[in-house]
Order: C-alpha cells, then structure tokens, then sequence
C-alpha cells in the first residue's frame, strides 16, 4: 500500500484545562472523500486548524505526503492544502474577483518592481491568473457576482466563494469545514455535485466536516467520529450508522 | 482581530473602479480591466491635468501667485506622505501614529547626506527613501506580533523617539543651530530655487501616486487588504504575514522618506520642531479625511489639509482641535473619507432616475 497522503498520528491540544484533541489519529488517501462528523465542541475545526498551522499541537505530528508539514500557515497553503471556514473568513470589502484572486497568490510570480510600475509582465500575468480565476467561478456558477462586494451576497454564494478561493490554490488537500451550513436544501443538493466533482474531474483530496448527515452519507468514501476530542468511530457510512458508540454520542447516553 | 477604527469599512471593492472613466465603457476582455485610465475622455482629462500641474511651477509667479509655490511644494510632500500611510493603514490595516518620526529620518538623512557628504540630490533622496524604508521594516518587526491598539502605541512611541534622538543628538542633528540643507539645482537656467524644488516635488509626488494605484491594484495590494480583513484566511490561503507587513511599513516609510527630503528642501533649515506628534497626527487626519484605502483618498485629504490651514492661518491655534473633531466625526458620520461619498454621489447620478 502506498503512503498516505495525510497522516495525522497521536495528535494532542488542550487550551488550559480543555482537551480539545486526545491523541487523534487519521490517515487520508489520495483522491478519497473524507468526512469528520461529531457533535459540536468535539474538536473537528481544532483539527483542521492544527493540520493548516493555526493552532500547534500539544503532542503528535503530522505529515503531508510523507514529509512533516512546516509551522508557519502560508508555507503550509504552498505544499498544497487549502482550507474554508466555519465562520466564514472572507476578505468582506473586496469584490468576488479578487477573493478569489488571492487564492492564486502563492502562484503569482510577478516581481515586486513589474507590479509598481505596472509593466507589461504584471499585465500578461494578472490576465493569466483572472483565467485560471474565471474557470474557478464558471465551476462554481459565480461568474454573475464576480464584481460584487462578498459582504453583500447571500450566505450561500459566500461559502462558495471560499470554496473558490481555496480552489484557486490549486490544492492537493481542500479541508471543507461545513460548507452546507446556511444553505437551503436546493443549494445543499447543488454543494454535493460540486464536492464530488472536486474530487472527480479535479483530483483534488477533500476532508469535509459537516453537520447535515444526509450529505456526510450520501458522499463520503468514509467517515471518522471525533466525540470529546477522540475518535471513537471510523468506518464506511453504512457501518457509522449502526455503530452503537456514534449512535450514543449523537443522542446521549443510554437513550 | 480588533482594529479600533475598523479601516476595513473603508474599501468598497474599489480597487476594480477605474480611476479617470468618464464614460463606461464595454469590457471586452480581461485586459480591459486593468486599465486605469479608461476612453478617450478620460485620457483627455489625466493629460490635462498632468500638464497643468508640469505648468503650475511657472504659471503661478505669472499670475503674481508666487508665494503658492511653497505650498504646492509642501502639499507635493503631504501627498506623498499620506498615500504611502494610506497603504499601510487604509490597505494593511495596521495603524501608525509616528509618521512623523519616518519624515523625520528622510529630511535629515538627505540633508546630511547632501550637506555633509556633498551627495548630489536625487542620490540624497534615494537615500533618504532606502534609510526611512530600513527604518520601517523595523518598526514593522513588532507588528508581527503586536495587533490593533498595541501597534499604535509602539508607533507612536517611536515617533516621540525619533524627535527625542534628534533634539539630543546634536552632533546628528546641529544641535540648536539646526541643520542646513543645501539647494538643489536643475541645471536649468532661468528658474528660481522654489521653482525648480515645486517642480521636481510635484513631479515625485504624480509618480509615486501612479506607483501607489499600481501596487493597490496588483497581488500586493490583495494581500495588504487579505490581511486587514482576514489575517487567518490570508494566512492559510499562502501570503506571508511576515513579508507583507513589514513590506508595507518598508514601503509607507519610504514614501515619507521622500516626503522628508522635500520638506528639507522647503525649509532649508532643519530642526527636529517640525517633525513632532502633531504632525503624525496631521498626516493621520488626511488619510481620515480623504477616505481610508484608497490612494486617491490620501491625495484628497492631503490636499485639503495642507490647503485649508493656510488659508485659516488666524486660527492656527484650534487647528490641533479641529484635527481631532474631524477624525471623530469622519469615523462615525463618514468612514469612507471624502473620496467614498464622492464616489456614492457619482453612482448615485449613473442610476438615475432610479
């Protein structure tokens, strides 16, 4: 068997007395559709922020395509994992266009002087990258808002604009941090095709964390379970589902 | 993160917005909205005022209006000044009360330069922009880890620092004599000494706004404002905290590194009482006024600033109140700035009768 894309091995956080992650081990394969499912505060964003650096852990380590990941977040973006957020984390006062614009960033090569002086290399470029940046929107069917200040677009098309920024920066790993939520059923069933299409026709690794189970069945290869910071659970949907542990985990115990 | 005046407000999305298209024209193709300036019209009108403004050094003694000179030379420096300030606080979002201290370190490193070391002045100047911009990838080390109100007062600290260092050091400075700078000289004959500086100074002061508009609007001027309005998402979408802030206090410094060297050369004369608090908080005001995040915000409030205490000279002494009321009431009443109500004006008049 070949290596594992990401592994995560023993990893550990507490802040204070709070043990956020208790030695939590994950392995994720090329091109398989991942989710991490749990009741809230069972650490599944910590861990998303300990594997892009934003948060170190206490114990553990964690490798990206057999090779430890470096610390700090932006070097972690170049080995090729990119993220969304929870709370939406978007640049709120700039346009669509250049959210999305600076997912390209760590691809933009033009020296400091061309961009200054507006030289033709930083035109050629910018008009490369808007490429790269409209086939992105045309996916995701945002090419309508793409002038549009995100601050001012409904919920649903925000998360997909992060969706797109974390896409422009062509990953190998897109960690999805529940990217259904605020999202109508309509536009719940549209965000499934498009997951599975970046996995698909991208190539494109992707761990979801997601609350609504019905799109955490429906798609996932298959499924950890963090509760209180472990895993108690890890298997394909079917098996998840009768898992007895999940099943106290989600509606308390001994129901 | 908590930014107490919430810069972030202040930039629409404007980046896009061409700065001179009088008409609108059809988008074609990316290129096209690259532009800044866009159509004929609008050409017509950027080279109307480029010309004028090449004019103004000669026009004004002319027109019997030649004590202007000195203020077009000082609005040229405050210019400078707040576009570059602009960058770091309206794009970066990082907040410096000391600008005064970067001026500062530009007038005396191109007056020593050029006094002492008889450095001709455009190299004086570059000095003085490269040893200002040092000085600002310094100041910028801390912003690394010290966020909001924090940072402000570490810049402020180091403005009172820099005029401390230069009322004492007067082995630097020239001590109660102060420092005298020598002239520039064109080489062109026929032009008094003012003439040539208001010149030269309006012509540094239209190329580095075309720098300003040109780095707002390429990745680094993305990143600046990924970083204001979302230094994690910036993060982990792969820019360089590290870099980019203390790249834009380098750049901010430089700008009133350059500021400075006009400045030396305006007074001729120079004492470390020019470049106090006061003036940090002045330039503040301008970026305030004219609108945070945007370069054409800075030249509006620099311009305004620098305009309207000449003409109320009498009431020189409330002008430091008057500062502070005009801050407080453009953070709540207007926090686009000027430029930003103009541009709701113009939007306003495309829509209509809608």
């Amino acid at each position: 068997m070949t290596a594992p894309l990401l592994e995560v091995r023993g990893v550990s956080i507490a802040f204070g007395g709070v043990v956020a992650l208790d030695r939590v081990d994950l392995e994720v394969g090329r091109r398989e559709l991942v989710s991490v499912i749990g009741p809230n505060g069972a650490g599944k964003t910590t861990l998303f922020n300990c594997i892009c650096g934003l948060y170190r852990p206490d114990a553990g380590r964690i490798a990206f395509e057999g090779r430890p990941l470096p610390r700090r977040p932006d070097l972690i973006a170049r080995r090729g994992i990119a993220r969304t957020f929870q709370n939406l984390e978007l640049f709120r006062h700039s346009t669509v266009l250049d959210n999305v614009l600076l997912g390209r960033h760590l691809h933009i090569r033009t020296p400091f002087v061309a961009a200054a002086l507006g030289l033709p290399r930083w035109k050629r470029d910018e008009v490369a990258h808007r490429r790269r940046v409209e086939e992105i929107l045309d996916f995701l069917d945002l090419q309508a808002a793409r002038h549009r200040r995100v601050g001012d677009l409904p919920m649903a098309q925000q998360r997909l604009v992060e969706v797109a920024r974390a896409l422009a920066t062509e990953p190998i790993l897109l960690l999805l941090d529940e990217p259904s939520s605020g999202m109508t059923a309509e536009e719940k069933a549209d965000l499934v095709h498009r997951i599975k299409d970046i996995r698909e026709e991208w190539g494109i690794t992707v761990v979801l964390v997601e609350h609504d189970l019905k799109i955490v069945m429906g798609i996932s290869d298959w499924i950890a379970v963090l509760d209180h910071g472990t895993k108690i659970a890890q298997g394909p949907p079917e098996a998840i589902q009768r898992d007895p542990q999940v099943i106290s985990a989600y509606l308390g115990e001994t129901a | 993160m908590f930014t107490p005046l919430a810069p972030g407000r202040a930039a629409p999305g404007l980046a896009r917005i061409p700065l001179f298209a009088v008409a609108r024209t059809l988008v074609e193709r990316y290129e096209d909205d690259l532009y800044l300036v866009k159509g004929p019209a609008a050409w017509t009108a950027v080279a109307a005022l480029l010309i004028g403004l090449a004019a103004l050094p000669f026009l004004l003694p002319r027109l019997g209006m030649g004590y202007l000179l000195f203020i077009a030379v000082l609005a040229s420096a405050n210019v400078i000044v707040a576009v570059g300030l602009n960058l770091l606080v309206g794009y970066a979002g990082l907040i410096s009360l000391g600008h005064a201290g970067f001026v500062a370190i530009g007038a005396y490193a191109s007056g020593l330069l050029a006094a002492r070391l008889e450095v001709p002045w455009p190299a004086a100047w570059l000095g003085a922009a490269a040893i200002s911009a040092a000085f600002g990838f310094l100041v910028g080390l801390p912003a690394l880890r010290l966020t909001g109100p924090y940072l402000t007062i570490a810049t402020l600290g180091f403005g009172i620092a820099v005029y401390q260092v230069l009322t004492n050091w007067t082995e630097l400075s020239g001590g109660r004599g102060g420092l005298s700078v020598p002239a520039l000289g064109l080489g062109v004959g026929g032009m008094s000494a003012i003439q040539q500086l208001a010149l030269v100074a309006i012509t540094a002061a239209v190329a580095l706004c075309w720098i300003a508009y040109n780095l707002a609007r390429s990745h680094i001027g993305r990143a600046l404002a990924a970083i204001r309005d979302s230094d994690i998402a910036a993060e982990v979408t792969g820019v360089s905290l590290t870099w980019y802030k203390t790249l834009a206090f380098a750049i901010s410094a430089a700008y009133a590194g350059v500021a400075g060297a006009i400045i030396a050369q305006a007074l001729r004369h120079l004492e470390p009482q020019a470049f106090t608090f006061l003036e940090s908080i002045t330039y503040f005001a301008m970026i305030v006024v004219g609108g945070l995040g945007t370069v054409t915000g800075g030249i509006i409030g620099a311009l305004l600033l620098t305009l309207i205490p000449h003409y109320l000279s009498g009431i020189k002494q409330w002008l430091p109140i008057a500062y502070g009321a005009v801050i407080i009431a453009m953070m709540l009443f207007e926090p686009q700035g000027l430029y930003g109500r103009w541009l709701r004006i113009r939007r306003y008049f495309k829509a209509w009768p809608l």
